[in-house]
């Protein structure tokens, strides 16, 4: 028997209510694996104005390339402590923050393994449904042979990968942009 | 396809099915003003899925606490309103039922209003009426509040916009890739045909399954009135093992 899924609807304007109670801006808990980085920016409209009323969710393995569910069966070290999962809403400049650490490889298509990447996922009002992207991190050999990254045209593919912030251990920045030039690459998962 | 008799692996994972054509708005609706800066002009990139979009996070019980349930206990007083229950089951596309995964809603008071900064309509606050619930689905993918009927509200989307009484619900499910965020609406409500957001879904039986039914028997008697608002999430592929059974061509 199949069933068709729910239609999805706008979280609107005002999800802070209904989902702030779970902000998790720093996945780095006491036992988690790896050194802490920070991945900040910003969610910019077709006008290039701030979204001051997104939520931005992410979703990734720990430093050993393995996710904290039971499909992943693979045999890497799992910490307690990890969750793998990030919510954080924008301020009102449209800025986001997470404290978290550098994924693993995991498996992809074929069973060759990805680059490290975080999935993340965008809610906002004027956004009927959510959007999917990924952030990959900048000069990991492993990018040049990632096939998700492949299948994006090249030159939409530094939407999906970090930059460096100059002088900041640690520090990344990764942008949004919705609409228009520079426009992030958005997945149908 | 190629025949590989014998050889099992790689494992092709099962990813999600895509939703079905008619299920889901498009991201571009002009009715709906604020998609038109917002809505990404590129289509979106398909992807096979990976273990990245078949796993998902899980939450325990343990972040739950007693009353998260039961909107009109979480103040000393009684909010004002019309006490209701609301109850579904969390199935997916395959009429499973989703067991254990996190459900998160929120809403109006009573007179159409949130107690958010953002939320300028004139009228009330009340003082015992947050409008935030969750709870997790039981073993058969049960979920269960206890609220208050929200009120309608207007808006600024076009001239004499109004929202129909709603109650936003948001989802995960077993995957990243079966996430949900959607609204429930109440039956026979006369401002849903003339709202974008519930027009949005562009078929019809599409737009009926958002709205919920009366429900006898979650009504508590001299208490409250049960509403009941199914749910599905994306149904999993049969798995693709069967393409590697020798001689198994499809």
């Amino acid at each position: 028997m199949s069933l068709q899924t729910t239609s999805s609807q706008t979280v609107g304007p005002y999800l802070h209510i209904g989902l702030t109670w779970l902000v998790t801006d720093n996945l780095v808990a006491p036992g988690v694996e790896g050194d802490p980085i920070t991945i900040e920016g910003r969610v910019t409209d077709a006008d290039g104005a701030p979204v001051n009323d997104a939520l931005v969710e992410i979703w990734q393995a720990n430093r050993h390339g393995r996710y904290p569910h039971p499909e992943d069966r693979g045999s890497a070290p799992l910490e307690a402590a990890f969750t793998g999962f990030g919510r954080v809403p924008t301020d009102p400049q449209g800025r986001f923050k997470f404290t978290t650490i550098k994924p693993g490889r995991v498996p992809g298509a074929g069973g060759a393994l990805q680059a490290p990447h975080i999935n993340v996922t965008l809610f906002m009002r004027g956004m009927l449904r959510h959007l999917t992207t990924r952030i990959y991190f900048p000069g990991d050999p492993a990018n040049a042979a990632d096939t998700v990254l492949a299948s994006v045209p090249a030159e939409r593919r530094a939407t999906l990968v970090a930059a460096p912030v100059a002088g900041q251990t640690g520090a990344l920045e990764w942008n949004v942009r919705l609409q228009g030039e520079g426009e992030t690459v958005f997945f149908d998962v | 396809m190629t025949s590989r008799p014998g050889n099992l692996a790689p494992r092709a994972l099962a990813g999600y099915r895509p939703n079905d054509r008619g299920t889901q708005p498009d991201l571009l609706y002009p009715p709906y003003a604020s998609t038109v800066k917002r809505a990404p002009s590129q289509p979106l990139l398909p992807i096979d899925a990976t273990l990245s979009e078949i796993t998902g996070p899980i939450f325990g019980y343990d972040r739950i606490h007693a009353n998260d349930f039961d909107l009109t206990k979480q103040h000393a007083g009684e909010p004002i309103g019309e006490r209701i229950v609301v109850v579904g089951r969390v199935l997916d596309g395959n009429a499973r039922p989703v067991a254990n995964t996190l459900v998160e809603i929120w809403q109006a008071n009573a007179a159409g209003r949130y107690p958010h900064p953002r939320d300028q309509h004139n009228a009330p606050t009340d003082p015992n009426f947050t409008g935030a619930g969750r709870t997790m689905t039981d073993e058969r993918g049960y979920y269960r509040f206890v609220t208050i009927r929200p009120g309608e509200y207007p808006w600024r989307n076009h001239y004499n916009a109004w929202r129909p009484a709603h109650i936003h619900f948001s989802l995960f499910g077993p995957a990243f890739a079966t996430r949900l965020v959607t609204q429930m609406y109440f039956p026979g409500d006369p401002l849903l045909e003339y709202d974008p957001m519930y027009m949005s879904a562009p078929d019809d039986r599409a737009r009926k399954r958002l709205v919920s039914t009366f429900d006898w028997e979650s009504t508590i008697p001299e208490q409250a009135l049960g509403y009941r608002f199914d749910i599905v999430l994306r149904g999993r592929d049969e798995t693709p093992m069967e393409n590697y059974l020798p001689g198994g061509v499809k």
